[in-house]
């Protein structure tokens, strides 16, 4: 290889520098959702006594599983597609649609839900 | 904006020990500023007109005998009056308090001795064990981490502990006293106002000291007397099938070799009674909000919440097992 031919192909390389972290095609949004009104909430219903979820205040829990990078999830507790809609039924009432399930349905209204769910997808 | 909970010395309840303590409190920060301010003012005269010679005697003996003597005089007078005071809470004016001190005030504004309702709170590392016993007033019933007292109206805790050294402190009710081990002691509340107050332990007791707190309500008279008689009522077994589970769920954990449900097998005692744990506003002295959520998540994971407390996690239960169990509990109200 001649002596510019070398730093010319790092430069081709370089590139690949970029491919680290590609444009996510598809960040779900919950329609109606306020993420920050969702971190309120789940802070004030405690959800954090049973699961681990970045960035809100003592929710440090291990019952169930941790909720960080909510987004890039492929199921909803390893069972149902991870669509918005779908998440907020699931925090508003997980029994209805897993009735093995341990997490108990938390009386709130949907809005809280979707608001919760709305922090989920937009934390990380 | 008052915090829905008030939990400040700064913040005290109307007619309470606290209340007293804060105008002690102010007199003193005001009179302290004020008697700064004068002696600034007096420095500065010196190093502007220096040289003009003054009366020795008379700022010797006025302001550094005569000043210092009168006002740490009635400051203590003052100070004595509130310190007996907060023994005979209702007549929280200054000058009433003073009159009180030296036998002068209205002996009607002092509740008799039989007037005083008694409350026994037990530290415990780390909740409280909340007794009421009155005799020839309906039966004592023991409960848990929730005190209820009715407002205008002298309350006595008496301050006693199994383990080691706890301290009782509500703010914005009253001072603190501790509770030692092998002795028994004691502290006056009174408020005319209804509400609820947090109340915390103040003297480090272990892992989990800053988890062990408590809130105070305070309601009218018959509110309160309603609600103690409710409190005496036991339980009986579910008949919703969900429910029984749970129930069931209770004694194969063997949550009942802790835990006290009156009406039922369970008569454990090293846990708080449970008999009307649905209906307190707290699960785990002060520690999480009270819904089948917190419930759940405190059954299986004690451990996390309050790592170190004397509860152990419970493993035991599926998923539905767990759920009836929280939803049982809730519904001791
Ligand atoms: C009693 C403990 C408990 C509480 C309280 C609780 N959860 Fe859960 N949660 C679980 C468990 C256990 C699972 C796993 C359930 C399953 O897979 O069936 C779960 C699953 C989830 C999932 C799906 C996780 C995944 O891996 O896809 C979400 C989202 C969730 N919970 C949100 C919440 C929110 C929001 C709250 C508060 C309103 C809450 N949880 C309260 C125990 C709890
Ligand atoms: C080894 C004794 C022990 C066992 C067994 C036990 N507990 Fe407890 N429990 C405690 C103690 C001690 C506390 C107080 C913990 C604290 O707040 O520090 C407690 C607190 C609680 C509380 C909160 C009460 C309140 O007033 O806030 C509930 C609810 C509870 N336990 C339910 C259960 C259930 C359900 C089981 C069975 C799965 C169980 N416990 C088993 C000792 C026990
Ligand atoms: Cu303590």
């Amino acid at each position: 290889m001649t002596r510019t031919g070398r730093p010319l192909s790092l430069l081709l390389l370089l590139p690949l520098l970029f491919a680290c972290a590609p444009e996510r095609d598809y960040v779900p949004k919950v329609v109606d959702g306020d993420a920050d009104r969702g971190r309120e909430a789940l802070a004030r219903y405690e959800c954090g006594v049973c699961h681990m979820i970045p960035g809100v205040a003592d929710a440090l829990g291990k019952v169930g599983p941790a909720l960080g990078d909510y987004s890039r999830r492929s199921y909803v507790a390893g069972k149902f597609p991870n669509e918005p809609n779908t998440l907020v039924r699931w925090i508003v009432d997980a029994p209805a649609m897993a009735p093995q399930t341990a997490m108990p349905a938390i009386s709130m209204s949907e809005q809280e839900a979707r608001d919760m769910a709305a922090y989920l997808y937009e934390s990380d | 904006m008052r915090p829905p909970h008030p939990a400040s010395a700064l913040d005290p309840a109307s007619g309470s020990g606290a209340e007293l303590i804060d105008q002690l409190g102010t007199a003193l920060y005001v009179g302290g500023g004020l008697i700064f301010l004068v002696v600034m003012v007096l420095v500065t005269c010196a190093v502007l007109t220096k040289g003009r010679p003054v009366n020795a005697r008379y700022w010797i003996l006025g302001g550094g005998l005569a000043f210092p003597a009168f006002t740490l005089t009635v400051l203590l007078m003052y100070s004595l009056a509130v310190g007996n005071g907060l023994n005979a809470i209702g007549s929280s004016g200054a000058l009433q308090l003073f009159l009180d001190c030296f036998g002068l005030g209205d002996a009607r504004a002092r509740a008799p001795v039989d007037d005083v309702l008694e409350i026994h709170v037990v530290g415990k590392q780390w909740w409280w064990e909340v007794r009421y016993d009155r005799p020839g007033k309906g039966g004592a019933v023991v409960l848990a981490n929730e005190l209820r007292m009715p407002t205008n109206q002298a309350v006595e805790l008496v301050l006693s502990t199994t383990d080691v050294i706890h301290s009782f402190w509500a703010p914005s009710l009253a001072g603190k006293v501790d509770m030692i081990p092998g002795r028994t002691t004691r502290l006056r509340l009174q408020t005319s106002e209804a509400g609820t107050f947090r109340a915390l332990c103040a003297e480090y007791c272990g892992g989990q000291h800053a988890l062990m707190a408590l809130f105070v309500v305070t309601q009218h008279g018959d509110d309160f007397e309603a609600w103690l008689a409710h409190q005496q009522t036991s339980v009986v077994e579910p008949v919703d099938p969900f429910l029984k589970v749970g129930y069931d769920a209770f004694f194969r954990g063997e949550c009942h070799s802790c835990h006290t449900v009156r009406g039922t097998p369970a008569n454990g005692v090293a846990g708080p009674d449970l008999t009307h744990v649905g209906g307190r506003k707290s699960l785990a002295a002060g520690t999480l909000n009270n819904h089948i959520g917190t419930m759940a998540g405190w059954i299986a994971g004690a451990q996390d919440v309050k790592p170190g407390n004397k509860m152990p996690s419970s493993l035991a239960y599926s998923g539905v097992e767990l759920r009836a169990l929280s939803a049982w509990l809730g519904s001791l109200q």
